[in-house]
């Protein structure tokens, strides 16, 4: 009976101590969590510096893209204790603030003389600030970003191709500055044979599942006028969301989709428009600036043959926001070491290393150097686009808005159900009824 | 949301043995005494050695039982477990869905809102759109499984030469995960090195990327349709092979005698016979692509727009995208009465079918 209990409570313990372990993180270890892309590799590299001169052992989650969102937020909504570290989507600020999940870093700035005026403002207001524009900081900007072009630079210099342009528009083809030009440009080359292959005009975001085709079409309504409120901080809508502009920006973004994309390219995010563009089949492409190192060195298309620009002007200047701030996870076991990190990385000489590795620094040392706009081809696009930058919605609910926008676009460009004016009317009606269940409308 | 289809009615009625419930207990009876009588010492032996080695007090508290009190001490942990992992979450969905819980916002303030879920699920035209979506696909796969499953358990019934090799050949596609299937198959539908779009050409003659077949709206259910028969006939067929193995020859022969055609033979024996498993067949694929998420969310993740966006798709998305678990659980709800009330008057028509 004795043997029994005793082990009975051997295989209790065992299983206990089992079960206690994987959350009993190494006081020396620090998991980071960020999506799976080319920047991650960077950031691998970069944090070895960490260790070296902290002794603290680095580990990674990266999650693809369209998971990322969905793996990373239920995470943190069942209180998960993965990450330590994460580089979450800008979307994600406002509900991680409010649920706690994120640490408010604005002590540990002021007691480690981290200022967030060593930023661009554009980034510390889009990556760390909630509510928006506050001194509220609940990260430190990580990685700018923004959705641009490349073209086929290549193709664009070869006399036959300049002459025949120039009879059909009458005037000389360069890089779209507006997307009337764009359309043309995108509609030139569609179907056009070149080096023996048929071509499409573009490849662009459609993407249905999880961010695609919002991060896409905005890229064409943000310019033509669209404004997700009349008045920043009141949540009407109503003639900013659907205005004129805004339903005229989404008909010329389905008008490029319908004319010039590859065939098969109805479900097309950040992989898909590379694939096309690399493959050679598409003149032209959207994807955010975190590419573009790996487009500049690509084997088939990158070198000479690679040109970038940022994205066409109609009625203002506008790109699509994209990157992430780093923040501590508010219940990790090893807050000290991440804030380490934090502060480590936060160092003007980390952050030109992270430039030169290929993340996307947006420290002003960095970006205020004077030769940071020849250090690569697209630097002076992208110190272009931070200064015009329009971001999602930041709000706790920013999923259920996206939801709305993801089904409401997808129906009217791809599915071709509806006017553009439906469409946005249909968005405003359902992002009303999401505010009035927050108790903000 | 997974309890919402997990208890699903699988209908499975107990098969019958000639002579009813008491020839079977006779039946064990006899099976355990011959046990017994072969290895008398060995069992012997053992149960005494169980008996000296149970501690006098914990023998006297046992003994002391009841035979319905043993019963309920060994039911007990099953029926604890139960009640914990499916029958408590149902509950605490039905509660939920009286309420505006969302699972991401832990500190917003949880408030009664009545019937207000079921209403807007109910009136949401979005919902019903799925519903149709989710009802189409189901019909044309159950009934194209079921004709071209019923075929081809058919012809394996002749027992040609090698049908033993050609059944497990058939069989592949069902062996294969449905996130697999999902993957390849957009491939094998790309309008530009997609192999379904250069057969379709060859036949055809029309242009292989002149055609969508996931990124067209008339296309893509379609497209969802062929790929769940090409997975999942192998499994009606199967079912239907062991309908047809069932029916004794006997049967046949007596029909010979009355010099019944061929055609006579199918329609009143074959068909009839087979029926109960045809009918069970229709039943396990109707519920399980009721419920069907994995696949679909693959090949067009819902799309293009919301075309091909069936129901569980939709229930996804409100719950852990949008993060509105009230209400979605207000929709599993339904959904749940719904199959639950539907598959139970199919498993009376099946009963009364097995009674004939």
């Amino acid at each position: 009976m004795k043997t029994t209990k005793r082990t009975l409570l051997r295989v209790m313990t065992a299983l206990g101590l089992s079960t206690a372990l994987p959350s009993l993180a190494q006081a020396d270890e620090l998991t980071l969590c960020w999506a799976a892309w080319d920047p991650a590799n960077a950031l691998v590299e970069l944090s070895k510096d960490f260790t070296a001169q902290s002794g603290t052992q680095m580990k990674f989650e990266f999650v693809p893209w369209p998971n990322f969102a969905d793996r990373i937020l239920n995470e943190l909504n069942s209180g998960g204790k993965l990450c330590d570290l994460l580089i979450g989507d800008s979307q994600w600020i406002g509900g991680s603030a409010e649920n706690g999940y994120y640490v408010k870093l604005n002590d540990f700035f002021d007691k480690e003389g981290i200022k967030m005026s060593d930023f661009a403002e554009a980034a510390v207001y889009a990556y760390s600030t909630w509510p928006k524009g506050s001194p509220n900081y609940w990260a430190l900007p990580a990685m700018g970003d923004a959705n641009a072009w490349f073209y086929r630079k290549d193709w664009f210099n070869k006399p036959e191709i300049q002459a025949e342009f120039k009879e059909k528009t009458g005037r000389d083809i360069a890089p779209p500055t507006t997307w009337d030009e764009l359309l043309e440009t995108a509609k030139f080359f569609n179907g056009k044979e070149i080096d023996g292959k048929k071509v499409y005009g573009a490849a662009i975001f459609t993407e249905r599942a999880s961010e695609g085709i919002t991060m896409g079409a905005t890229q064409a309504l943000y310019p033509y006028g669209f404004k997700y409120e009349n008045t920043t901080g009141k949540y009407d809508m109503e003639g900013a969301v659907n205005s004129d502009g805004a339903v005229k920006g989404l008909e010329a973004y389905k008008e490029l989709y319908k004319c010039c994309t590859p065939p098969g390219y109805t479900d097309a995010y950040m992989g898909e428009t590379l694939d096309a563009f690399k493959s050679g089949q598409a003149a032209m492409a959207m994807n955010w600036f975190a590419f573009f190192p790996g487009l500049a060195k690509d084997e088939n298309v990158g070198g000479d043959r690679i040109g970038f620009f940022v994205n066409p002007k109609e009625a203002t200047a506008a790109s699509t926001l994209g990157g992430q701030g780093i923040s501590v996870v508010a219940n990790t076991d090893n807050m000290d070491g991440a804030l380490a990190y934090i502060k480590w990385f936060a160092q003007p000489e980390v952050q030109k290393k992270w430039w030169q590795l290929g993340g996307y620094a947006v420290h002003n040392a960095v970006l205020n150097d004077p030769s940071f706009k020849d250090s690569q081809p697209f630097a002076a696009d992208f110190l272009v686009a931070m200064n015009q930058v329009q971001d999602f919605w930041q709000e706790p609910s920013y999923a259920i808005l996206l939801q709305a926008m993801q089904k409401r676009l997808h129906d009217y460009v791809v599915a071709d159900q509806g006017t553009a004016k439906d469409a946005l009317d249909g968005l405003v009606k359902d992002w009303t009824e999401i505010f009035e269940d927050e108790g903000k409308l | 949301m997974k309890e919402s289809f997990d208890f699903l009615p699988v209908g499975r009625p107990a098969r019958k043995r000639p002579g009813g419930p008491a020839a079977e207990r006779r039946f064990a009876n006899l099976k355990v005494k011959s046990v017994i009588n072969s290895d008398t010492t060995i069992l012997e032996k053992s149960a005494k050695h169980a008996v000296t080695s149970t501690p006098v007090s914990l023998a006297r508290r046992i003994g002391g039982l009841s035979d319905r009190a043993i019963a309920w001490l060994f039911i007990t942990p099953t029926i604890a477990l139960l009640l914990a992992i499916n029958i408590f979450p149902l509950i605490w969905a039905i509660r939920l869905s009286f309420t505006n819980y969302r699972a991401n916002r832990p500190n917003a303030v949880l408030e009664n809102v009545g019937l207000q879920n079921y209403h807007r699920v109910l009136t949401d035209s979005d919902i019903w759109i799925a519903m149709q979506t989710t009802a189409h696909f189901v019909f044309w796969t159950i009934l194209l499984q079921t004709l071209i499953g019923f075929s081809l358990a058919y012809l394996i019934d002749r027992k040609f030469r090698g049908h033993a090799f050609w059944t497990t050949v058939i069989l592949i596609p069902m062996m294969l995960s449905p996130a697999v299937v999902g993957n390849f198959w957009r491939f094998l539908y790309q309008p530009q090195i997609g192999l379904f779009n250069y057969i379709v050409s060859y036949v055809t003659g029309v242009p292989p990327s002149s055609f969508e077949m996931l990124g067209s709206v008339s296309l893509a259910p379609w497209s969802i349709i062929i790929v769940d028969t090409w997975m999942w006939t192998p499994y009606v067929m199967l079912i239907c092979l062991a309908g047809l193995r069932s029916i004794p020859d006997y049967i046949y022969e007596a029909a010979e005698v009355d010099r019944a055609s061929a055609w006579r033979q199918f329609w009143s024996i074959t068909i009839p016979m087979a029926l109960p498993f045809i009918m069970l067949a229709v039943l396990f694929r109707g519920i399980e692509n009721f419920k069907m998420f994995d696949m679909v969310m693959l090949l067009t993740g819902g799309g293009p727009g919301s075309t091909t966006e069936v129901a569980s798709i939709t229930l996804k998305r409100e719950a852990f995208e949008s993060w509105r678990t009230g209400r979605a659980s207000a929709f599993a709800i339904i959904l749940f009465v719904a199959v639950f009330g539907l598959a139970n008057v199919y498993v009376k028509a099946l009963n009364k079918v097995k009674q004939r």
